[in-house]
């Protein structure tokens, strides 16, 4: 077994890939180089990050997978999960090496966890699309902060881009420490100075609040306890579809 | 103005929580014109209440005064509560900021009748006018069906809706005439009907021309009360099963009636909702809906109720052992789809792998199925073999014995002694 060390980017990952062919690597431990432990016997092949490589073995990869599983071996990247990575990797060579149509193999130990875990990215993206809680800055941008356990953010401008095509807004990600910003036009990274004093709870200094947004904040909290149904408390299902992880970032959690 | 706002806001979401359909999926309008709002593809459900219920849609109430009297309704004109009314402007105001903040998928909105129920259906009418037309809303819209009112205004409303509903509330006949004697399910079936038409008729006039509007492309719904009269499970579900039919509804809701009055009709006030009996009709009705099976195989003269300690579809099953056991790496699709413990989405992979290499018991428990349950009805490669077929009773006996349902306090068939 050879040991292979990546930069942790998904065109390295695809270049290890294509250095599994080219050195004719039979069967190959990926490791990141944060996880990575240097060993006095063993050092490890260092994958350097190679836009060619990696666009070829994209491309080959392509041919044998639809447009679903395209995205599933993406969602399932995001995950950033080192057991992932290597999931990735034999996926990958598992796909190359049989005609296509293999990815249907649900018995194959990689294939069901790429399936597997971009599940579990994708729930995540939704959940995302759903507990994003925008407040209105004085100059007119929605502005929302989350932590997912995931790299979801990536996924999330195509969605409140159609959604919120008349207004301009900032998603940032306390974790990851970079952020979208949607500019009527479009969408592109950001990384905000501000963001180290804003993470203790769901509101921006009042300040730079729109006057209005006090008053939607409270409506808000307002209506989630009224439509709720008293007879029927149940906070099993409420825990279970609202994780206590997530309630920092939703208002109507904090009245 | 604040505070008034936030007391209307208390008393109609209050009012309006009863109806429980959160549905915000099955539309595909298309945010085209830069507006705002897009309720294209799946719903969201953006909370969920402590009752754990979806919070999808802003659903309240336009006003909770109303000339009905109806026995199992809070609004009814004969209760003593706070009547409140919003003015059009707010309810526009209170969508429009909600769903900017990604609050909310959209507006459900109902009503007490008032007047009469043109002057009820014109008001709410004037509301979805001005959210699509004004602010350019493109997000999900339940409207109520408001019964009497005219052809015009339905026909109206369901160009701007993306979906309408009207519910049946009791089961039969009879048992509405007992709670509700000024309302009839003729008055809820007249409307669907012309909707339904109006429906099908603008579907096969846009297969010709593009550009005819999309009338309620989320359908039409309606919702039954559970536990309020003494229907059994069978007289509800036959009556669901006959308004997907005859209707095309996209889904029946089931409410287990919460005591909110203290008629002698009803159930008393501080009784428990029968929570379990509305979760065991909802799989019911998936049973019928997704897993291809008849009403009459669920329910019938002989079992005319679901049962509280199992779910439908392994009720099923142990009443027809008969059927069982199916070979995992030979059965069709729609018989794996039957069996307990197994969903949609492992039957279709289990037939997906199964092209690949014969599956074992180990590949079975790694793809999400309940194999717990599962395995009393299935054979595949490596299964032990059988001696003796089990019957019903021990099957269910082992299934207990290994349970964690919630439903089970204890988990074997003893009795507890308090």
């Amino acid at each position: 077994m050879e040991l292979y060390i990546f930069d942790g980017s998904l065109e390295g990952l695809l270049t290890a890939v294509f250095e599994c062919y080219q050195r004719k690597s039979p069967v190959v431990k990926l490791v990141t180089a944060t996880h990575h432990v240097p060993d006095v016997f063993d050092a490890g092949f260092r994958v350097v990050s190679d836009r060619e490589k990696g666009k070829r073995v994209w491309k080959g990869l392509c041919k044998k997978l639809g447009k679903e599983w395209q995205f599933r071996f993406y969602k399932a990247f995001l995950s950033e999960q080192p057991e992932t990575f290597q999931h990735l990797l034999n996926f990958a060579r598992y796909i190359i090496d049989q005609p296509a149509g293999a990815c249907e193999n649900f018995a194959h130990p990689d294939i069901l966890a790429v399936s597997q875990t971009a599940q579990k990215v994708h729930r995540e993206k939704h959940r995302m699309e759903a507990f994003v809680r925008f407040q209105k800055t004085g100059d007119g941008i929605y502005y929302a902060h989350i932590e997912p356990d995931f790299d979801v953010l990536p996924l999330l401008p195509e969605h409140f881009q159609n959604r919120y095509a008349d207004q301009r807004w900032i998603i940032y990600d306390l974790t990851r420490k970079y952020g979208m910003y949607y500019n009527l036009e479009k969408t592109e990274e950001i990384e905000l100075d501000v963001a180290p004093q804003i993470s203790v709870v769901n509101a921006l200094p009042s300040d730079l609040l729109d006057p209005g947004e006090q008053m939607y904040t409270l409506l808000w909290q307002d209506y989630f306890k009224s439509t709720n149904i008293q007879a029927r408390k149940n906070m099993r299902l409420h825990v279970r579809h609202v994780p206590r992880r997530y309630w920092k970032c939703l208002s109507e959690k904090q009245g | 103005m604040y505070e008034r706002i936030r007391e209307k806001l208390g008393i109609l979401a209050d009012a309006a929580k009863y109806d429980v359909s959160c549905s915000s999926s099955g539309s595909n309008r298309k945010n085209e014109n830069k507006g705002i709002g897009d309720a294209e593809g799946t719903g969201i459900c953006h909370t969920y209440t402590e009752d754990g219920r979806c919070v999808s849609l802003l659903k309240i109430l336009l006003t909770n005064h109303c000339i009905y009297d109806c026995a199992f309704c809070v609004s009814r004109r004969s209760n003593d509560i706070k009547r409140a009314a919003f003015t059009v402007e707010e309810v526009v105001e209170l969508t429009m900021n909600f769903y900017r903040r990604n609050y909310i998928e959209g507006l459900f909105l109902s009503s007490g009748i008032f007047k009469n129920a043109d002057y009820t259906m014109e008001r709410l009418l004037r509301i979805v006018k001005k959210l699509r037309h004004e602010e350019r809303f493109n997000g999900y819209i339940h409207l109520k069906t408001i019964p009497g009112a005219s052809d015009d205004l339905l026909r109206e409303a369901g160009l701007y809706a993306d979906r309408m509903s009207i519910n049946l509330e009791m089961p039969t006949e009879k048992g509405l005439k007992l709670l509700a004697p000024e309302k009839s399910h003729a008055d809820v079936k007249k409307p669907l009907k012309y909707i339904q038409n109006n429906i099908t008729q603008f579907e096969s006039e846009r297969a010709l021309i593009k550009s005819v509007p999309k009338f309620v492309p989320a359908g039409q719904s309606t919702q039954i009360v559970v536990g309020a009269t003494p229907e059994s499970d069978k007289e509800i579900l036959y009556t669901a099963n006959a308004f997907y039919q005859n209707f095309s509804l996209k889904r029946v809701y089931y409410s287990g009636y919460i005591p909110i009055s203290n008629d002698a009709r009803l159930p008393v006030i501080g009784s428990q909702p029968p929570l379990i009996r509305e979760n065991r009709l909802y799989q019911a009705d998936w049973l019928m809906r997704f897993y291809g099976f008849k009403v009459q195989e669920i329910l019938n003269d002989i079992h005319p109720n679901l049962e509280a300690d199992v779910d439908p579809k392994l009720s099923w099953a142990l009443r027809n052992l008969d059927q069982f056991p199916i070979d995992i790496n030979t059965a069709d699709y729609y018989m794996i789809l039957r069996v307990p413990g197994i969903g949609v989405g492992s039957a279709l992979k289990i037939v997906q792998a199964r092209k690949f290499n014969r599956l074992y018991e180990s590949h079975l428990r790694k793809l999400g199925i309940s194999f717990r349950k599962a395995r009393h009805f299935i054979r595949y490669a490596d299964s032990p073999m059988h001696l003796k077929e089990y019957e019903a009773g021990h099957i269910k006996g082992l299934i207990f014995s290994e349970s964690k349902s919630k439903y089970l306090s204890n988990p074997n068939n003893q009795l507890s002694l308090f």
